[in-house]
């Protein structure tokens, strides 16, 4: 099965009977799975007229109790912006899947993991995050889209799949989770689905006039993000023991990595890698256990301009030094490319332009890191 | 405690008891609080016609019996805060789009009633896509529509309803058509599409009209219980602060201005056309087109 159907058929057995979504490249077989399964099980899949009404009805849905998810790609993920945070706001579970291309604005519809910022920062305004799981084999497609459902419910919150085009079209074995019963799934006295004079009316909102009260809301929130972040860290760990120099990649891009990170060790390079698996929140806890195991040099290795390597600067703080190789709009680095990062890094030589945080351009790779194999004539 | 004397209304029990003890004995309640609505007190200004409508639509719910399985939608717009005033199960929306969200909440709970109560600015300008596709999709949901020819909430802008050469704080000079275009009329729109049962507009100026209001409100609700389609109920309303008027004068303004340009009456009623529902006239519209007519099986 593909990555994309994979995520399709997982999210059914973990009870999702609803999607809502619109088309785009490179997420088409997930929906197209669901238009045809769905319906055979009882779910609803439906076609929304935008992006922004879909992420509204997976709002809807959601308010009214059930499990649900949409789907999409970076440009009409940014559509989903406003419904997120109303989800968030008003503390509405749901998955939202974004199979990521190429970008800004209508970009490529290559591979890309450029909407990293979006998925951990800011899809959509307001004081919110959002648990953010990135699979990087088919099987872990399977994996994290049924355990996103049960995050998204237990904290009541939006929760996002950040997939890549290359992960969503591949095909690997997968062992499928097994068939949630719908019994079992939790209860939601909270739901809006009539109160059938038995309750007080439930109201789901995101609105509060009373400044006082708005922050009292985002402070328990963030009790909860708190809570999210000292127990959901995930991460892989690979010959990170006695690591000089830990890669940090996820997604697609970690698979590329984790050749190179091989062939270093086979040079003798002492190479680790740290695979983030949650985004958000982001593995801290594992930064600082290969720190405390001797890590003093970190690259992080991207496709994209450079996000997530923020994340490992922050949570390093000054104490090794933290390097960046990325390709981007689609382009896909070679294993070779990402070893001759390593080499240089190890080396003591920097890989971008300027490995100075925050120094402008500082994260373009370094000239003689940009040309791809095919360009280089290899 | 006594009994109050409710004249020729009777009041179920639980108004009895809400309101019994606040009435002296021998007083008539010519109309009592319908359980529908919450004690809290509206917001809105004084002589503003959001408050006559939230009150027919709660009374409505009472009539139909149908608080317990009545979810509401109501996106930004002066009734934002409709929550707070409603005893059913309640949804606040972003602006424009309570019809997607009300198609997540029917779609999960097919036998929940499901209302949306939208602005003009919601439902005719940032919403219209979410408008115009739920209609067409035949949610089987209700949409009361308060159109009063601006921006209420946010102070007085232009509206995609305000009247040619209506001044407003965004159009000072009066609307000019030339520049800014024309009024949407959204009763009659939207009762070009299939998949819509019934469209009304009605107005709230006189006792008449507010009856009027209430009997096409009380059918739309019905529409859904039945299952027959999409039905929408076009309040023509006023806003008399931003239109900086009198309550009355806004009245006047509205019968002298709004109701020539939006005609009341039914602009589509599948059920009067002699259809059991939507879909059925949807059907017959299409009634030279094979693979319209093609029967999908069980
Ligand atoms: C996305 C977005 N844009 C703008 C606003 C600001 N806003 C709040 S209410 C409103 C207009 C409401 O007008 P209308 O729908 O006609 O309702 P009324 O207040 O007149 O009843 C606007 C523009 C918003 N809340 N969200
Ligand atoms: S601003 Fe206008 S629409 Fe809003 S409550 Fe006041 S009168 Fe009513
Ligand atoms: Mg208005």
């Amino acid at each position: 099965m593909k990555g994309n159907e994979v995520l399709a058929e997982a999210a059914m057995r973990a009870g999702c009977r609803f999607f809502f979504g619109y088309p785009i490249t490179p997420q088409t077989e997930l929906a197209a799975y669901m238009a045809k399964k769905l319906p055979l099980i009882g779910g609803t899949f439906l076609q929304a007229e935008s992006e922004i009404a879909a992420i509204n009805m997976v709002y809807g849905a959601a308010a009214a109790g059930a499990r649900v998810m949409t789907s999409s790609s970076s440009p009409g993920v940014s559509l989903k912006g406003e419904g997120v945070s109303y989800m968030a706001g008003a503390d509405c579970p749901g998955v939202i899947v974004n199979v990521e291309r190429g970008g800004p604005g209508l970009g490529g519809i290559q591979p890309s993991q450029s909407d990293y910022f979006q998925a951990t920062r800011a899809l959509g305004h307001g004081d919110f995050y959002m648990p953010v799981l990135a699979p990087s084999t088919v099987q872990e497609m399977a994996d994290l889209i049924y355990d996103a459902f049960d995050l998204a419910d237990e904290y009541r919150t939006p929760t996002m799949i950040l997939a890549d085009g290359m992960i969503g079209q591949m095909m690997e074995p997968v062992l499928l989770p097994p068939e949630r019963d719908l019994d079992s799934l939790p209860n939601k006295p909270w739901a809006t689905s009539g109160h059938a004079g038995k309750r007080e009316h439930n109201v789901i909102n995101s609105l509060y006039l009373s400044p006082e009260k708005l922050e009292q809301t985002n402070f328990e929130r963030f009790e909860r993000y708190a809570e999210i972040q000292e127990k959901h860290q995930r991460q892989e760990l690979m010959e990170c023991d006695d690591a000089d120099i830990v890669v940090v990649a996820f997604g697609a891009a970690s698979r590329i990595a984790r050749t190179a990170v091989r062939d270093a060790r086979a040079k003798g390079i002492k190479a680790g890698l740290l695979r983030p698996i949650t985004l958000w929140p982001f593995p801290t806890k594992a930064i600082e256990q290969v720190i405390a195991s001797g890590a003093s040099k970190f690259l992080s290795v991207e496709l994209n301009m450079g996000q997530m390597v923020q994340d490992v600067r922050l949570a390093v703080n000054g104490r090794a030094s933290v390097d960046f190789f990325g390709r981007t709009g689609g382009v896909l680095p070679t294993p070779e490319e990402v070893l001759a990062a390593i080499e240089a890094v190890a080396a003591g030589e920097s890989v971008c332009q300027s490995a100075e945080p925050g120094a402008v351009g500082s994260l373009l790779p370094h000239p003689q890191h940009r040309k791809s194999s095919y360009e280089r004539g290899e | 405690m006594a009994k109050p004397d409710c004249g020729s209304v009777t009041l179920p029990d639980y108004q009895q008891e809400r309101i019994g003890s606040q009435i002296a004995e021998g007083e008539t309640i010519k109309s009592a609080r319908p359980h529908a609505l919450t004690d809290a007190i509206f917001n809105y200004c004084p002589g503003c016609t959001h408050g006559i409508v939230n009150r027919l639509v709660a009374e409505c719910i009472d009539e139909l019996g149908i608080e317990g399985k009545t979810v509401g939608i109501a996106p930004v717009g002066c009734s934002v805060m409709m929550y707070d005033f409603m005893n059913c199960d309640m949804i606040e929306a972003a602006h424009g789009r309570a019809p997607a969200v009300a198609t997540g909440v029917k779609r999960v709970h097919p036998d929940n009633v499901v209302f949306a109560y939208q602005g003009d600015g919601d439902l005719a300008s940032i919403g219209t896509a979410e408008t115009v596709h739920a209609a067409t999709r035949g949610e089987k949901i209700t949409v009361i529509f308060i159109n009063n020819a601006i921006y209420g909430m946010t102070g007085g802008q232009m509206a995609p309803t305000s009247l040619p050469n209506q001044v407003t704080q965004t159009s000072p000079y009066g609307r000019d058509v030339s520049k800014v275009g024309y009024p949407v009329r959204i009763a009659e729109m939207v009762s070009t599409l299939d998949g819509v049962a019934y469209v009304e507009r009605v107005t709230c100026d006189s006792r008449k009209h507010i009856m009027q209001a209430k009997k096409a409100i009380k059918k739309a609700f019905q529409n859904q219980i039945d299952g027959i389609g999409y039905s929408l109920v076009e309040v023509v309303s006023t806003c008399p602060t931003n239109w900086g008027m009198t309550p009355l004068d806004a009245f006047q303004w509205l019968r002298d201005n709004m109701l020539p340009y939006y005609p009341l009456g039914v602009y589509k009623d599948v059920v009067a056309d002699g259809f059991a529902n939507a879909a059925e006239a949807a059907l017959d519209r299409a009634k030279d087109c094979p693979i319209a007519q093609q029967k999908k099986e069980a």
